[in-house]
């Protein structure tokens, strides 16, 4: 099966292509935001180099969030048009897990961290069974030091992954002392080689159409107009006019 | 290359919108699914929920416009997508979406100016003859714009401050009027008499310019005052005054650059075109010039949609404006100014 996997969630642009488990070209890079840019001639330079044309794709797997926004937006619009009008298969995995699918040890746990500025991240809990980070405690929007007040390792390590994991540091190392490890640069990037290699064992989505990505958090507008409205909840606000 | 056929996407604000369009003047299908239901919640467009809408609904989009117009991938000759202006997370669902079909199917991209688009609507409804003259009014935008030749687009003139919709939706707010304003607005005035004389902002100064704040200020001002001293006001009345100081700017401008940039075609376009208070005062001005010609863009391709790029992408097409896959969006995309060119 060949694959096409990417991730634009935050900073890093990352985009890889395999075929039955071998990876036949990634590429990452980490020192811009022009993911509308870059994420598409990257794509087709990967793909050419390996001498493959986009109807030879079978399945694309994409890192829908949490994130940027615009980021995540990215990657999912791209991904989501890619599977639907090639008619191929389409897989959407937590750019959180992503992140955590970087660290191999058995059984210890993984904390991956995107800071969502004035001490709020993105973060989930996983530990790794069988060489993959199951979800141990889901992805969340939080204030950090609930997170924390959350989290019970009782003797396990825990690994605290991403570009972002050592705005944390203090903190981390007061609630777990020695029992939290950080990781080096190259496992604090996602890497969509890895991402392609995990997302070909799941099951694809079944409605394409209703692909959205996982911004684990409302609008402020949004929550806002929520708080105002209790109770009130319309199916749909999108109408077809023409 | 000439494109026959055109799949267009238009997604820089609250409409998602995609179309299929045959020798760029004829509408094959026109999809639009508007989120303006969602926004009306916030009293105006939240960018970041634009976003958000735009991309539950574009593969959707992308399906039903094709399946209208019964066309296959290997039908359409070219791709067009609004680039801008805009809201930057809106353009950048329909940008993504367009460049990947046209990488996935290795189909040629146009880039297209959405507010070209809005003027080349007018192709669904006539020929143009050059060089046109285009009075454009929308939510975002109040320019007059001159086109020489075909795909070539001067600015002459354009609003200082706020455009002429958002006026509008400012207005309607004070009037009691959901978001958005316009249609409601343009009703009561029918029913009410200018009596409030409010001002004409720029009529006497000597450019093509449009400011509609000073209006708005005056407008807000008379009703506080009526406020605090617990007058009632006819809302009728209200919208009609505000309603024809407004017409007045337009026409009155658009008169004047029709004098000194004589064309055989106005061009009426943008979703406050519909406005049936402007379409009455534009009509009978120009009636009474017998060398220009009106061209309304018809009610339901004044507000946004993909039809209109498709129209326009054709035109660029032919001026072979082309993009790569590296094609982002330009929120700020405007058209040059006449002067920079003189
Ligand atoms: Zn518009």
């Amino acid at each position: 099966m060949k694959v096409l996997s990417l991730d634009t969630s935050n900073r890093q642009l990352t985009v890889a292509i395999l075929d039955d488990g071998q990876i036949l070209a990634t590429e990452t890079t980490t020192v811009h935001q022009k993911h509308a840019e870059y994420l598409l001639p990257i794509i087709d330079e990967l793909m050419t180099k390996v001498d493959l044309t986009p109807s030879d794709l079978q399945r694309v797997v994409v890192a829908d969030g949490p994130g940027s926004y615009t980021g995540i937006r990215i990657a999912t619009a791209t991904a989501k048009t890619l599977a639907y009008t090639l008619g191929i298969e389409l897989v959407g995995v937590s750019s959180l897990q992503t992140l955590a699918l970087n660290i191999k040890q058995e059984g210890s746990l993984v904390m991956p961290i995107f800071d969502a500025r004035n001490n709020n991240v993105f973060s989930g809990l996983y530990e790794i069974k069988n060489g993959v980070p199951e979800n141990v405690l889901e992805d969340c929007h939080t204030d950090f030091d609930k997170w924390l007040d959350r989290i019970d390792i009782k003797d396990k390590t825990v690994y605290a992954v991403g570009t972002d994991a050592p705005h944390f540091e203090d903190a981390l190392k007061n609630k777990f002392g020695d029992k939290v490890i950080f990781s080096d640069s190259f496992d604090n990037l996602p890497q969509a080689a890895r991402l392609g290699l995990y997302g070909q064992t799941l099951s694809p989505v079944e409605y394409i159409h209703t692909f959205v990505p996982r911004y684990l958090r409302l609008t402020k507008a949004e929550a806002d107009w929520k708080q105002n409205h209790p109770g009130e909840e319309v199916t749909s606000y999108v109408e077809k006019v023409n | 290359m000439q494109p026959h056929i055109i799949m267009s996407f238009e997604s820089s604000c609250d409409e998602t919108s995609v179309a299929i369009i045959e020798d760029g003047e004829k509408i094959l299908s026109n999809v639009v699914a508007t989120q303006i239901n969602s926004h009306k919640r916030f009293g105006g467009v939240v960018p970041e929920v634009a976003s958000r809408h735009h991309i539950e609904q574009i593969t959707i989009c992308v399906e039903d416009a094709m399946k209208q117009a019964d066309v296959s991938y290997d039908d359409i000759d070219a791709i067009a997508v609004t680039y801008g202006p805009g809201l930057v997370g809106a353009l950048l669902i329909g940008v993504t979406a367009a460049k990947t079909i046209a990488w996935a199917h290795n189909i040629p991209l146009i880039p297209v100016n959405h507010i070209s688009g809005h003027i080349l609507a007018s192709r669904f409804v006539t020929k143009i003859n050059y060089p046109a003259l285009a009075l454009v009014v929308s939510g975002g935008h109040t320019e007059l714009v001159l086109m020489k030749e075909e795909g070539d687009f001067k600015i002459i003139g354009e609003t200082r401050d706020d455009a002429a919709g958002e006026a509008y939706d400012k207005v309607g707010r004070v009037l009691g009027i959901n978001y958005p304003a316009g249609p409601k607005v343009d009703a009561m005035a029918a029913e009410g008499k200018d009596t409030f004389n409010f001002p004409r902002a720029m009529e006497k100064e000597d450019n093509f310019d449009f400011s509609f704040s000073g209006l708005k200020s005056a407008f807000l001002n008379t009703t506080h005052h009526a406020d605090q001293i617990h007058e009632e006001l006819d809302k009728n009345d209200l919208a009609a005054s505000f309603q024809s100081a407004v017409v007045d700017v337009l026409v009155d401008k658009t008169t004047r650059a029709l004098q000194e940039y004589p064309v055989s075609q106005l061009i009426l376009a943008g979703g406050v075109a519909a406005n049936k208070g402007l379409r009455s005062a534009l009509e009978e001005k120009i009636d009474k010039i017998d060398t220009t010609e009106l061209i309304k863009v018809p009610n339901k391709l004044c507000g946004d949609n993909a039809a209109m790029i498709g129209a326009a992408g054709y035109v660029m097409a032919k001026k072979n404006v082309f993009a790569g896959v590296d094609l982002n969006a330009d929120p700020s995309l405007e058209f040059d100014l006449l002067e920079d060119e003189e």
